[in-house]
């Protein structure tokens, strides 16, 4: 057994997108001693992760940054355990344990897609639209290929863009908000230059490419070979049409990641951790920001991990500052929220038979009778297979209004090695 | 009250509230019974193992899992699919010579009772379990003992129950009983015939002044993802009962399950004195490290979610299962600690036998409540 000492730190950050690069450098000018902890192999989170391109400008100067700030960086490492205030465990590539100590920690651990079930949803060739994204960015050839994007947000808009760019062919592009909520946010953009400057260079990006509105997939068809053929869209006005295509990209907006703040036991503010003007969360010591405190895109990100990072710092002279840049973001996030509010038709995109659980293989008829999360889960198995119901838990919550059900160590599936770790690492006995 | 009652009203859907149910309703009793939460969804049943299987560390309990085994099999063909039930024996493992002239002496307890089993060397223990570490001395198989999933086990209990004409009541959380009534959380106030309190945990809350102890004896699982065949037996360490009924404060054996999709729960561990529903780290790691102790490749193997529950433990280690002193009307059935979901059926046989005027298959006075009065008079 090894006998490893926690590694310490002042402050640890959990995520480095770019609210914890944002954190980790605010605490560390501060001079507190950061540690940054990112489960994937890269820095840089879901928007900033390494491209076959270069690294985003942006990702690159705040990494030049930190680096200069003597923090350290753990990649490849995900928390699977937490105890509050500070004690942290993870597991590193090779399923080594890691523990990890600090008086405060950021928790920047990013959203996750917003996957609603409909029939065909599981077909090969039906991923996430920012999955696939990421699968372009990883090698995956998309050229020529007949790529549809279809759900909800600008998160769509993003990743047709980027296909394009690596020579997909965009059959077409569909949102299910209204024409008019959508060119309403655009009208908010006018004093916020460069998002109108982004918003501009993707329509320009995105030139040619059909654009639908208040549409969205009802079903997905296979071919003979089992795979993805084609998908049929339903309009809000009741019109169905079937696109045939290669490849769907689905995804219905962002959900903030809080299971890990969930397990330290802060408490959550509808589906995000709930926080103070500070970013700090209900639990003492424990700060939040980014996506999970709420879904607000890559500049809110910014400004809320400076924030938490000087707060977790104890500079909350600091974190007070930079806090007036907040109200503008956030007043951005609401009208986004707004204007891409998911429309209560989509609760009835699965139909009974749709297997709404992948892992455990539950179709959404069996969930009929069941009231809640826990319920269902223990009678059908709904949320109980290796993702502990990250994917199926929020369609839940939005297709039956089912609060998250409670979080239990590990939050992600980790050797059986790792748990016995903790009593060499644990110093306090009962 | 001396003649059979009519109507009933059961507190607590866990697995003995609903087997009670089910035996009364199935008896002609008009039964309601009242859950604060869903059925099988809340207390032991809904966190514990599902091993159903003799245990014998005194005649009173084996009798009790006895029967509670032998009417699960009775049921064999009416348990659907859901309740997962799998006839995979028990493996009692000894690590060394003298645990394993443990299991003979257990093997001939068993034998008097007429329990198959069978001691095993050291070469087929192996053969057995292959993922089993080295230089173990041997074991004791039981090969009749099996495994359930309670949560739907005690739901099928329930719905046969309701077949048979009873009602259930859910998110109501009783806040007071008496003989024979029981008083709902909105004010409703229930009569019925007999009361039976079946609420775990919480029944002496609900009795006070009965002389009713029972603690919550707190235990972990953790389940790990699918790997069929790594184990084909509970395997259970023949120090389990020392760990199990001792009376230190907090203690860990090796005990695993195989579930029929390849899943397997590692147990388990016991803490009294701690009503804290989170995971205790420590104790977690010190019943994962006993685990891997006894099957080393489990360490490499995936582990999906961990948790606790509370068993409700008594001092003689027997569950308490009668009517309360001077009230006729109103009856406790829990107690049952680890074993509740193997002897639920028991109990509720008991239960309904002495209340329908039947003989009970076995005598119900090491299980009654007169003991508690004894051990009031005496303390
Ligand atoms: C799939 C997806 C694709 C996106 N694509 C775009 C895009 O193209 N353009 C755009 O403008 N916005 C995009 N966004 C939105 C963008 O991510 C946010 O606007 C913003 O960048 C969020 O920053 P963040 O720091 O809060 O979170 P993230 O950037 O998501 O960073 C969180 C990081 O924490 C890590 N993490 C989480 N839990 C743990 C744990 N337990 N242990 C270790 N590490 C952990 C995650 O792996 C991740 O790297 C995308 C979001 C998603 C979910
Ligand atoms: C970790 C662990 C492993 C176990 N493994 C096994 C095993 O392998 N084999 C075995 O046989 N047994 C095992 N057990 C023991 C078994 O789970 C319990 O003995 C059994 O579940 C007890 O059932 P019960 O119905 O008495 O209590 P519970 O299941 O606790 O049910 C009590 C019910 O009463 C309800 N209730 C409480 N108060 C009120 C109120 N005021 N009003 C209305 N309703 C109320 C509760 O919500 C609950 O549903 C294990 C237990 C644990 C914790």
């Amino acid at each position: 057994m090894a006998d490893a000492s926690p590694m310490r730190a002042d402050v640890i950050v959990v995520g480095a997108g770019p609210a914890g690069l944002a954190a980790a450098h605010a605490a560390a000018t501060d001079g507190a001693r950061v540690v940054v902890v990112d489960e994937n192999p890269e820095t840089g989170g879901q928007i900033w992760r390494a491209s076959h391109r270069a690294p985003h400008p942006r990702a690159r100067a705040l990494l030049a940054q930190l680096e200069r700030d003597g923090v350290t960086t753990l990649r490849g490492t995900t928390v699977f355990d937490a105890v509050p205030p500070g004690s942290l465990r993870a597991v590193d590539a090779g399923g080594h344990s890691v523990a990890l100590e600090a008086p405060a920690i950021v928790l920047a651990t990013g959203a996750t897609e917003l996957l609603l079930p409909f029939p065909g949803w599981t077909l090969p060739g039906v991923f996430g639209a920012g999955g696939l994204q990421a699968m372009v960015k990883g090698g995956l050839d998309v050229a020529g290929r007949r790529v549809l994007l279809a759900g909800s947000g600008p998160l769509l808009l993003a990743v047709a863009a980027a296909l394009r760019r690596s020579g997909a062919r965009i059959v077409a592009l569909v949102e299910q908000a209204d024409r008019r909520a959508v060119r309403r946010l655009a009208g908010t953009l006018w004093n916020r230059p460069a998002k109108l400057g982004q918003a501009a260079a993707l329509s320009v990006r995105l030139c040619g490419v059909p654009r639908h509105h208040a549409t969205w997939p009802v079903r997905a068809h296979a071919g003979g070979d089992g795979w993805l053929r084609a998908v049929t869209l339903r309009g809000a006005d009741g019109s169905e049409t079937t696109l045939d295509v290669d490849l769907l990209g689905v995804g219905f907006g962002l959900a903030p990641a809080t299971r890990l703040a969930q397990l330290l036991g802060c408490e959550l503010d509808g589906d995000r951790v709930a926080t103070d003007d500070l970013l700090r969360t209900s639990v003492p010591g424990v700060h939040c920001a980014g996506e999970a405190a709420g879904i607000g895109g890559v500049d809110c990100a910014l400004v809320e991990g400076a924030i938490a990072g000087h707060s977790a710092a104890r500079r909350d002279d600091l974190a007070l500052r930079a806090r007036r840049r907040l109200r503008r973001e956030r007043g951005f996030a609401a009208a986004l929220a707004d204007a891409f509010a998911l429309r209560p038709e989509l609760r009835e995109l699965p139909t009974s038979d749709t297997v709404v659980c992948r892992c455990e293989d539950v179709a959404y008829g069996a969930l009929a009778d069941h009231r809640d999360a826990h319920d269902a889960k223990l009678a059908t198995r709904c949320g109980m297979g290796p993702c502990q119901g990250r994917i199926c838990g929020p369609a839940l919550r939005f297709l039956r209004d089912w609060a998250a059900d409670r979080v239990r160590p590990p939050l992600v599936p980790v050797p059986m090695a790792a748990l016995r770790e903790t009593l060499a690492t644990t110093d306090s006995t009962p | 009250m001396t003649s059979v009652p009519r109507t009933a009203v059961i507190v607590g859907a866990g697995i003995v509230g609903a087997a009670c149910a089910d035996a009364l309703a199935t008896s002609g009793v008009a039964v309601r019974v009242v859950e604060r939460e869903r059925p099988g969804t809340a207390g032991a049943t809904a966190a514990g193992m599902g091993h159903i299987l003799v245990l014998d560390d005194s005649p009173a309990q084996i009798a009790l899992t006895k029967l509670g085994r032998e009417l699960w099999d009775a049921r064999a063909d009416r348990w659907p699919t859901r309740v997962e039930r799998h006839v995979c024996g028990t493996l009692w493992v000894a690590a060394d010579d003298e645990e394993l002239a443990g299991a003979r002496q257990r093997a001939e307890v068993y034998e008097r009772w007429g329990v198959a089993s069978r001691v095993v060397d050291a070469d087929e223990l192996r053969l057995l379990e292959p993922n089993l570490r080295g230089g173990l001395a041997g074991g004791l198989l039981v090969p009749g003992d099996s495994v359930v999933y309670p949560p739907n086990a005690a739901r099928v209990l329930l719905d046969a129950a309701v077949s048979a004409g009873a009602a259930v009541v859910e998110r109501a959380p009783v806040t007071a009983v008496g003989d024979g009534w029981a008083e709902l959380a909105d004010g409703t106030r229930l009569e019925a015939d007999v009361v039976v309190v079946a609420a775990g945990i919480a029944t002496p809350r609900l009795v006070p002044g009965s002389g009713l102890s029972i603690v919550p004896k707190k235990g972990h699982l953790a389940i790990t993802d699918r790997y069929p065949g790594f184990v084909r037996h509970q395997l259970v360490e023949l120090g389990y009962l020392k760990s199990a009924h001792g009376a230190v404060r907090q203690s860990v054996a090796f005990n695993i399950q195989p579930r029929p999709n390849g899943q397997m729960l590692l147990g388990s561990s016991r803490q009294l004195d701690d009503d804290d529903p989170r995971v205790d780290r420590c104790i977690l790691a010190a019943m994962v490290a006993r685990g891997i102790d006894y099957l080393p490749r489990l360490a490499a193997l995936s582990v999906l979610r961990t948790w606790v529950g509370f068993r409700p433990a008594t001092p003689d280690n027997l569950p308490v299962v009668g009517p309360l002193a001077d009230r006729p009307g109103l009856w406790v059935a829990t107690g049952h600690e680890g074993v509740g979901i193997t002897t639920s059926l028991a109990t509720a046989r008991l239960v309904a036998d002495r209340l329908c005027g039947r003989e009970p298959p076995i005598d119900p006075g090491p299980y009654d409540t007169s003991r508690l009065r004894e051990a009031s008079t005496h303390a």
